[in-house]
């Protein structure tokens, strides 16, 4: 447990240190949907950090597990109707809601918006409600 | 290019990478990335995995400290101005997207950040919840515009 510990607070770590530092570096909140649809919608042009940015989280589950000699874990077992009507609403809801986890979880609480705290309530609540039917409902 | 200040183009497009691989490894090493840990986390009837609650504490750990100091600059290191939201209302489309967000993370055990690093498994099912997931955008564009 005391190790599952140290590399949860670690990684969080690393998220937190990576959010203060875009907002150093070049001013911008570190959310994964906003810059995700940026790349869809451009508004202003700015395409190039959003596409170097998700360039980079994928160098990161390359290069995290061979510096750190751990397995890249991912197990998915969702029937194709659960992953496509999962993927549209993440989609969907993050663009309606202007944020993830990121964005509202991460940057938001840091900025002590009250939208970002209503907003994480709010997605934690539906997802564990979701789970519950999921897996003791159905 | 706006907001990029004008000789340091190269920085700004370094940096988002550079930040983006800290991301990428953070979510990795804690196992964000990994549905199924998720999906525990969020099964508070089931066997709970607590372990997630740390991922977040650790991040806040280092966000609400450093966003404070951060945001006492008068800019950033390769941009004019901050960029940061400034709405602060509370309103049903705040409230429904989120909790349609939450829906789908329930659903699947990945929100954005995950889903894309995790792209490095090239996984077939992830690929097609990633398309799902940029459809889901588009749809929203079409909704507001509706």
């Amino acid at each position: 447990m005391f190790e599952v510990i140290s590399w949860s607070l670690f990684g969080g770590i690393l998220i937190g240190l990576a959010a203060s530092l875009l907002l150093l570096f070049n001013g911008r909140i570190a959310g994964i949907s906003g810059i995700l649809s940026g790349v869809f919608f451009p508004a202003r042009g700015d395409t190039f950090w959003r596409v170097a940015f998700i360039a980079g989280l994928l160098a990161g589950g390359v290069l995290a597990p061979l510096i750190f000699q751990r397995e890249f874990v991912f197990e998915l077992n969702a029937s194709l109707p659960v992953l496509l009507a999962g993927g549209f609403l993440v989609g969907f809801g993050t663009k309606l809601g202007s944020g993830c986890t990121s964005g509202h979880s991460v940057c938001g609480i840091a900025r002590f918006s009250w939208r970002s705290i209503v907003a994480t309530i709010t997605f934690m609540a539906t997802a564990i409600i979701t789970v519950a039917i999921m897996r003791h409902v159905l | 290019m706006s907001n990029v200040k004008q000789n340091k183009v190269i920085s700004y497009g370094l940096a988002a990478f550079v930040t983006g691989t800290l991301f990428g490894g953070g979510l990795t090493l804690s196992q964000m990335v990994n549905p199924q840990k998720v999906l525990g986390f969020l099964d508070i009837l089931g066997d709970w995995d607590p372990a997630l609650i740390f991922v977040m504490l650790g991040a806040l750990l280092v966000t609400i400290p450093g966003f404070h100091w951060v945001q006492k600059k008068e800019q950033p290191f390769f941009a004019l101005k901050f960029l940061t939201p400034s709405s602060k209302v509370i309103d049903k489309k705040l409230l429904t997207g989120a909790a349609l967000f939450g829906i789908g993370w329930g659903l699947v055990g990945l929100c954005p950040g995950p889903a894309l690093t995790a792209l490095v498994t090239l996984n077939t099912d992830l690929m097609i919840f990633v398309v799902a997931l940029i459809a889901g955008m588009y749809a929203q564009r079409l909704f507001i515009r509706a």
